[in-house]
Parts: structure tokens; C-alpha cells; sequence
């Protein structure tokens, strides 16, 4: 039983990203988020003359609310708009697995693009002194935080049927849920509520680990949202039947 | 087994399902047959475990498909209604992710997948994408999915819609070849098919059952009476009121031809009355070109059961 369980998730896995690669989407992707992170990191970089890995971490979020949204916006929503939605749900794969496998691909696709602007700090490392301690703690905060936006967009995918309705919808979520954290916001609030929405924001937690600290507390923030988003999709999907 | 007890499904307002009862026995090939929108389509979704009941139970094996979904997927082989496959993918693709989501792996999967191409005829296409395939070769490759991992019930919804009439003959004797060793659940409104194909009838109108049983014995039951078809050389009006005054005779329908003053007619009756007409025209001095006993269909017992 365990054997056939891991067959069906490689199963999905492969299946969900020969879907990518076999569709422009990929591609896109790719050429989008190098394309404008090196653009952004380079653009700095040449007129401060410093070795500074942070300014690519602090781009990435930002970057990640426009085409992530465009990876999630398909993915429940096209399973029902080609009725393979039936046969996922009729081939003895359990819900839960479903949505780890849909949410694995995505996973799996984000560490494939962070791996590709692994050139940039090693060219940094190659001109001065780079703290590798920064790029790890800067390389697992995009993941959380790629994480976080992936379940969100996933969730919204299963609700709507309508792609460019949940595109939208993933982006404004995400994005409120990043900036509620900058000082702007922070300072037009109530003092009262200020630790909370500190707590709750995807950009707080982020800020704090892309400075080098990884806090268990950041970690365990990052895991429980993306449980929650998924175990609330496995809902959703269930109680459409 | 497939046992369903008293299935009820209800959308919002609308009842799909109204208290469906019935038992497959294994082996059986069952013609769910029924006019659109009558809950065909329902009673399979749930068979399937792909929609939860409002009511009632269906069972395999005496498995409750509620409470234990995933161990009567692994014996149901099912193809939706819409032949549902991911475009992106190419057909060797298909078959493998069809495979593998039911736990094959290795030689077993290997061997299942090169089994279904050889069955269902994907050999030289196996290399093209899901979107440049006929409807044809889809609907094959849809038929390959839900037999890849030789499940001993299949449910087809509407296996043939959409193909050509070769296609279809094709697909009718696949599914007759593999109802050798199988239980089939097909939906259907085409009632060739059903004669074709099935041993058993469902019709259902409505989301209830109008009809259960063996064709012969349904055609038995429901096809009382007698049709014939009558070519007259004759003034159209004056010839049916002749018909229409002979005795048993329950309707008479006219239909002018395309020679001059002649007129078809079919007639319903209780017994057979073609000797009567026969003298009755001829009596009256006009003449008979043609005349034909037309045996009853499946047709007109849907028509009769559904309408």
C-alpha cells in the first residue's frame, strides 16, 4: 500500500509538470522571474559597488505575486473545466493526496527557478566577501514565502472556475497579506493591532528571515498557513460532491 | 455486486435521483438507458464515489462506496461522460498517469500499459498529444484509462457519442469482448446500442425507474400489438376512413409518397389484421402495392415508457 501511494504521487508530480513543460507556462515562468530579478539585482549593484545578496530576496516576493498567481490560477480550475476533475477523484487516490501532489508540483517548480539564480551569488561570492548564512536563510524564505502564496492561489483556484477571476483574486490576497506589515500601513493603525497584523502578515515573517535570522517561530508561522490553505482546499473540493 | 438502495440525489432544488433501486450481478452487461437530463449520469457519478448521495446507498462487493471510496475505485473502471483527458499530455502519457494513480508501477505497469494499446488500438498514435487526436482516437484512449488497470466493473458513460459509425462498431465490439469477463454499466440513448450490446435494461425517466429488465423479456412485455405498413393506390382520405373502421384497429398515421395518388400508411392494431385490409381495399376497388408487417423496436418502448 505504501508502494502505490508514492506511485500515485509521483504519478501527479509527473503529471502536473510535463503539464508545465509541455505548455508555454514553464517558459514564461522562467524568462519572467530571471529576467526580472537579474534586472533588478544588476541594476543596484553597479551604482552601490556593493556585495549585497539582500536586494535580489527583497524583489523576489514581489515578483512572485504576479507570476505565481499565473501557476495556481490553473489548477483546480481547469481539472473542472476539463472534467478530469473526475478522474482524479474516482481513481482511489485519497483527496489529501491530491492536493500535496498539486501542491508539491508547484513546489517542486519554484526550487527549479531559485536553483537558476544561484549564479548570482556566486558571482558575489567571487568578487568579495558573501555571508552564505544570508543566501541559505534569503533561499528558504522564498521558498516559505512562495510556499504561502502557492496554497493561497490554490485555494482560490477551487473555488472558482474562472481563471482570470482567481488570477486576480490570488494577487490581491497575497499582496494584502505582504503589505499590511510595511511601515506605511503599520503607522496608519491603531496601536493595538499592530502585533497582530505583525503576526499575521507574510511580509513580516519574511523580513526577518531574509536578515540572516531563521526563528523557529517564522518556520512554524510559514508551516501551519500552508496546512491550514491546504487542508481547507481538501475541504473545498470534498464538500463540492 | 453492485447493489443501490433507495439512491436519492438532490441538487439544491432540483431531484436528480427519486429512490433508485436495482442489483448487478457480476458478468452482467446493463443498458442504463434513459432520456437527457434523467439521472443517468448521477447514478454512476455516485457508483463511482465522485458525488455523495443525498440519500440512500450504493454498494460494491458489499462495500459501501461512502465510507470506503478508494477500495471500490480500484475495481471500477470508469469513463466520464466527457471523455475527460489533459491535452498537454500524448497518449503513452495518458496511459502511464492513468496506471500509476491506480498503483501500478514497475513490469505490472509496463505490461498494463502495453496490454490496453494492443486492445484498444493506440499503436501508432502513442506519441501524439491528447489535442491532436480525432474524437475517435480520444474516446479510445479515454476507454484505454479506465481499463488500464483491468478493473473487473466498468462504468462508460456514453461510450460512443460523438463517433463515426465505423467508430462506434468498433467500440460496441470492444465492449462486447471485454463483457465476457466483466460487469459493464453503459449509458446510452441510442437504443441500437442497447440491443447490441446490453442483457439487461435500465430506463429511467425522471430520476426513477420505469423499466428493468432482459430485452427479450421487455420487448415481451411492452410490445402488445401488431404494426403494419400499407402502400394504397387511392384517394388519402377515403382509404383511412376505410381502415380506420375495421376492427382492432388502434391508429392509423398517412404519409403521401412520391408517385401520384398513392399513400402510405402505417397501422396499429391489436392482432395481425392484414388479411382483413387486404380484402377491405380491394373490395373497395383500389389497389395494394405494398404491404409489410414492421416489428416493434426498442425504440418505440422508449418512447412509450419516457415520453
Amino acid at each position: 500500500m505504501q508502494q502505490s501511494s508514492f506511485t500515485q504521487l509521483t504519478a501527479l508530480l509527473k503529471k502536473e509538470l510535463r503539464i508545465y513543460f509541455n505548455s508555454p507556462i514553464a517558459y514564461i515562468f522562467v524568462v519572467v522571474m530571471l529576467g526580472f530579478s537579474f534586472w533588478w539585482f544588476f541594476r543596484s549593484f553597479f551604482l552601490v559597488g556593493q556585495t549585497e545578496i539582500r536586494t535580489l530576496f527583497e524583489i523576489l516576493p514581489w515578483i512572485y505575486l504576479f507570476i505565481i498567481p499565473a501557476l495556481t490560477m490553473r489548477m483546480w480550475s481547469e481539472e473542472y473545466r476539463g472534467g478530469t476533475i473526475e478522474t482524479l477523484l474516482t481513481s482511489s487516490v485519497p483527496m489529501y493526496q491530491l492536493v500535496i501532489g498539486k501542491f508539491l508540483s508547484s513546489f517542486i517548480f519554484l526550487v527549479i527557478t531559485l536553483v537558476m539564480t544561484l549564479p548570482l551569488p556566486i558571482v558575489l561570492s567571487t568578487l568579495g566577501n558573501l555571508d552564505w548564512g544570508v543566501v541559505v536563510a534569503g533561499y528558504i524564505g522564498a521558498l516559505l514565502i512562495g510556499s504561502a502564496y502557492i496554497s493561497i492561489g490554490m485555494l482560490i483556484s477551487s473555488f472558482s472556475v474562472n481563471q482570470i477571476v482567481s488570477y486576480i483574486i490570488t494577487a490581491l490576497i497575497c499582496f494584502a497579506l505582504y503589505i499590511i506589515s510595511q511601515s506605511f500601513v503599520i503607522y496608519s493603525l491603531p496601536s493595538i493591532v499592530v502585533p497582530i497584523i505583525d503576526f499575521i502578515s507574510l511580509g513580516s515573517h519574511y523580513d526577518s528571515i531574509i536578515r540572516g535570522v531563521i526563528d523557529t517561530k517564522d518556520l512554524i508561522y510559514y508551516c501551519s498557513l500552508c496546512l491550514l490553505l491546504l487542508y481547507t482546499n481538501a475541504y473545498v473540493l470534498y464538500s463540492k460532491r | 455486486m453492485i447493489k443501490v438502495e433507495n439512491l436519492t440525489k438532490n441538487y439544491n432544488s432540483l431531484h436528480a435521483l427519486k429512490g433508485i433501486n436495482f442489483e448487478i450481478q457480476p458478468g452482467q452487461i446493463v443498458g442504463l438507458l434513459g432520456p437527457n437530463g434523467a439521472g443517468k449520469t448521477t447514478i454512476m457519478k455516485i457508483i463511482t464515489g465522485f458525488l455523495l448521495p443525498t440519500a440512500g446507498r450504493a454498494s460494491v462487493s458489499e462495500i459501501d462506496v461512502v465510507k470506503n471510496p478508494t477500495k471500490i475505485q480500484q475495481m471500477i473502471g470508469y469513463l466520464p461522460e466527457s471523455t475527460p483527458l489533459y491535452p498537454e499530455l500524448s497518449v503513452y502519457e495518458s496511459l502511464e498517469f492513468a496506471a500509476q494513480i491506480h498503483g501500478l508501477s514497475g513490469e505490472k505497469l509496463e505490461h498494463a500499459i502495453s496490454k490496453t494499446i494492443k486492445l484498444c488500438g493506440l499503436k501508432e498514435k502513442l506519441y501524439y498529444d491528447i489535442s491532436e487526436l480525432s474524437k475517435g482516437y480520444k474516446q479510445r484512449v479515454g476507454l484505454a484509462s479506465a481499463l488500464i488497470h483491468d478493473p473487473d466493473i466498468l462504468i462508460l458513460d456514453e461510450p460512443t457519442t460523438g463517433l463515426d459509425p465505423n467508430q462506434i462498431l468498433e467500440i460496441r465490439k470492444l465492449i462486447i469482448d471485454l463483457g465476457k469477463n466483466k460487469t459493464i454499466i453503459l449509458s446510452t440513448h441510442i437504443m441500437q446500442e442497447v440491443e447490441a450490446v446490453c442483457n439487461r435494461v435500465i430506463m429511467i425517466k425522471q430520476g426513477e425507474i420505469v423499466a428493468d429488465d432482459s430485452i427479450k423479456e421487455l420487448k415481451h412485455e411492452q410490445l402488445t400489438g401488431f404494426s403494419t405498413k400499407i402502400v394504397v393506390r387511392g384517394p388519402q382520405e377515403k382509404v383511412k376512413i376505410i381502415f380506420e373502421q375495421i376492427d382492432g384497429v388502434l391508429h392509423v398515421q398517412s404519409k403521401s409518397t412520391s408517385e401520384k395518388d398513392t399513400t402510405a400508411f402505417v397501422i396499429d392494431s391489436e392482432d395481425d389484421i392484414r388479411s382483413q385490409l387486404n380484402k377491405e381495399i380491394i373490395t373497395a376497388g383500389y389497389d395494394i402495392l405494398e404491404i409489410s408487417s414492421s416489428e416493434k423496436s426498442m425504440e418505440d418502448i422508449f418512447h412509450k415508457l419516457t415520453k
